[in-house]
């Protein structure tokens, strides 16, 4: 009976041993597939917006996807929750992936909308889905206004308001 | 130690310490398989050639190929296709290879369900099964992404967005599986270590166990007939060669699978020699731009039935939006052919014409996958949307009635 409750007790240690081993592998495993320091603080982009010219689109990259900034010209008016104020003008600052399938839109000037060609979706010059199969308006990237640069990747207090409204 | 004695020849020194004539008997010469089983049953064996045939070239791909942003597009498209000596040829029997053995595993797979052999006591035979094909699935994709062209690059970028539709944790799953914010060279790295490591070494796994698990159940036949393989087995021992119902595998099985290669052979040369385009997508021969999609971006034609599932819900049901819905449609059409032995729930096993309902269910579902893959390529706008919606709910509908139908069936069995 003695020797039923030791091996008993050394089948539950080496149970237990076995189960902090097995956690901690996972975790190193999990950790050596994260994103590594370099990739992480590349993250961000700053843009100098006082030189761009009104309703000529300006595309950036930020984490490898493009970022579209529009200057709103005098008689567009901004869109509540959409456009953010630098300086004294107003601009549009979104992802430009379709949120359809993720097709890069283009900007027609004259027209003053995005158009997506690949299953023909359109957008305003917000970002708002207007035409199409797309689910949402255009995804906007967190971002930081520093004087008259905008910085992507940081979550700025002009930002934090946009998202507390949606 | 066991006693040994010397040797009269190779065969018995190696029988001694390997003991391979009981193996031989084991695995091959009395190996039993049914007399009734037409050429679709050579599916197995054509699967294990053309898995072969991509591991050797895939070997020899590896030896040129360099898995980095910079470097991978032209050691594919300028080292391995122009300056090594007939390292086009072992691109060509490589990517053919990948699409054909698709073909293969769907005409496997088909078999099974026409002639019911994922029954009862033949459960693990058809969850090995599906499992190479979900391995096989994801060693497609993974080297597909590999020559790092436009098709590559936007496979790779939509298919992790796809992880990103689970609810709470999506968007950092995505930018963990990736190991960036979008498709870059550490995604790259770990889906070529998937592609050259894990995932064919789990494949060599699961091919052992798939074999392993037809040793007791035995592998079905035409009719679906029941027999007593030991009994049979014994006729033909004892030289009752005409009245057993079974042959050993090899070599006298083996020499109609042989035939079979013979023929499939002829077509994957002439495909490797005269129409390897057709595995080859044009759009991939422009270098990978994270910048420029594709007009229209469409997975290789082995995918395009639970592709255009997933895209098939273009408008929001009761409150979920299309997105939603087509990826709980996707999930559901790739696990769903997993639990096929329980939704069948009519005990008898005979090949789907001589079942009232079944037949029907069958060729349905044969025709819905044939209009989902045909539609998953065209541009899902206008009519084209809605016939894509209309299949991928017949898609649901129909696995969804299985139990209701096959429950009919066997009632209906049950009165006569």
């Amino acid at each position: 009976m003695m020797d039923e409750s030791r091996r008993g007790f050394i089948g539950k240690a080496f149970g237990a041993v076995a189960a902090v081993g097995g956690v901690a592998s996972l975790i190193a495993m999990k950790k050596t597939w994260d994103p590594l320091p370099s990739v992480m603080s590349a993250g961000f982009t700053t843009v100098d917006v006082s030189g761009l010219e009104a309703n000529k689109l300006d595309i950036v990259v930020w984490r490898g996807k493009p970022v579209f900034i529009l200057k709103y010209t005098e008689d567009m008016k901004p869109t509540d929750g959409r456009s953010v104020k630098v300086g004294d003008h107003y601009y549009a600052v979104m992802i430009g992936l379709c949120t359809h399938l993720g097709c890069i839109p283009g900007y027609e000037e004259d027209k003053k909308l995005f158009k997506c060609a690949c299953h023909g979706g359109e957008y305003s010059p917000d970002g708002v889905n207007t035409f199409g199969p797309p689910p949402r308006p255009l995804d906007i990237p967190p971002f930081k206004i520093d004087g008259t640069t905008l910085v992507l990747g940081d979550e700025g207090p002009e930002y934090k308001k946009m998202t507390a409204k949606a | 130690m066991a006693k040994f004695k010397k040797a009269d020849s190779m065969l018995e020194w190696f029988d001694q310490r390997l003991g391979v004539v009981n193996f031989a008997k084991v695995m091959m010469t009395e190996y039993w398989i049914p007399k009734n089983i037409n050429f679709l049953w050579a599916m197995g064996v054509l699967l294990t050639m053309l898995f072969t045939m991509l591991l050797v070239s895939g070997i020899f791909l590896l030896m040129y190929y360099k898995p980095d942003v910079n470097m991978a597009f032209d050691s594919v498209n300028y080292t391995i296709m122009q300056e090594v000596a007939y390292g086009w040829l072992f691109r060509h029997i490589h990517a053919v290879g990948a699409s054909v053995v698709f073909l293969i595993i769907y005409i496997h797979m088909f078999t099974g369900i026409y002639y019911g052999s994922y029954k009862k006591g033949r459960e693990m035979i058809w969850i090995s099964g599906m499992l190479l094909f979900m391995l096989f699935s994801a060693e497609g994709f993974s080297g597909y992404m590999l020559p790092w062209g436009q098709m590559s690059y936007w496979a790779a970028y939509v298919i992790t967005e796809i992880f990103g539709g689970i609810p709470f944790i999506g968007d950092d799953l995505v930018v963990w599986i990736r190991g960036n914010f979008y498709v870059a060279d550490a995604t790259l790295t770990r889906f070529f270590m998937l592609h050259v490591l894990l995932i064919p070494l789990a494949i060599l796994g699961a091919i052992v166990f798939h074999f392993y698990s037809l040793r007791f159940p035995h592998v079905n036949n035409e009719k679906g007939e029941f027999f007593d393989y030991e009994a049979e087995s014994e006729k033909y021992l004892a030289g009752d060669k005409k009245g057993s119902k079974v042959i050993p595998f090899w070599p006298v099985f083996l020499s109609k699978d042989v035939f079979v290669m013979g023929v499939f052979l002829i077509f994957f040369f002439y495909l490797v020699f005269f129409h390897y385009s057709f595995a080859m997508d044009p759009i991939n021969f422009d270098k990978a731009n994270g910048l420029k999609t594709p007009a229209h971006i469409y997975p290789e034609w082995y995918f395009l039935w639970s592709y255009e599932v997933l895209r098939g819900w273009f408008f929001e049901i009761a409150g979920i939006s299309g997105k939603s819905l087509g990826l709980m449609a996707f999930g559901f059409a790739n696990v769903i052919f997993l639990v096929i032995p329980w939704l069948d729930r009519s005990p008898t096993v005979k090949p789907a014409n001589q079942r009232p309902f079944f037949k029907y269910w069958f060729w349905i579902l044969m025709v819905d996958l044939m209009v989902l893959t045909e539609f998953g390529k065209l541009p899902p706008t206008g009519p084209n949307a809605w016939v894509g919606f209309g299949a991928s709910l017949t898609f649901l509908v129909l696995f969804l009635s299985l139990p209701f139908i096959t429950k009919m069936e066997a009632k209906k069995a049950g009165r006569k």
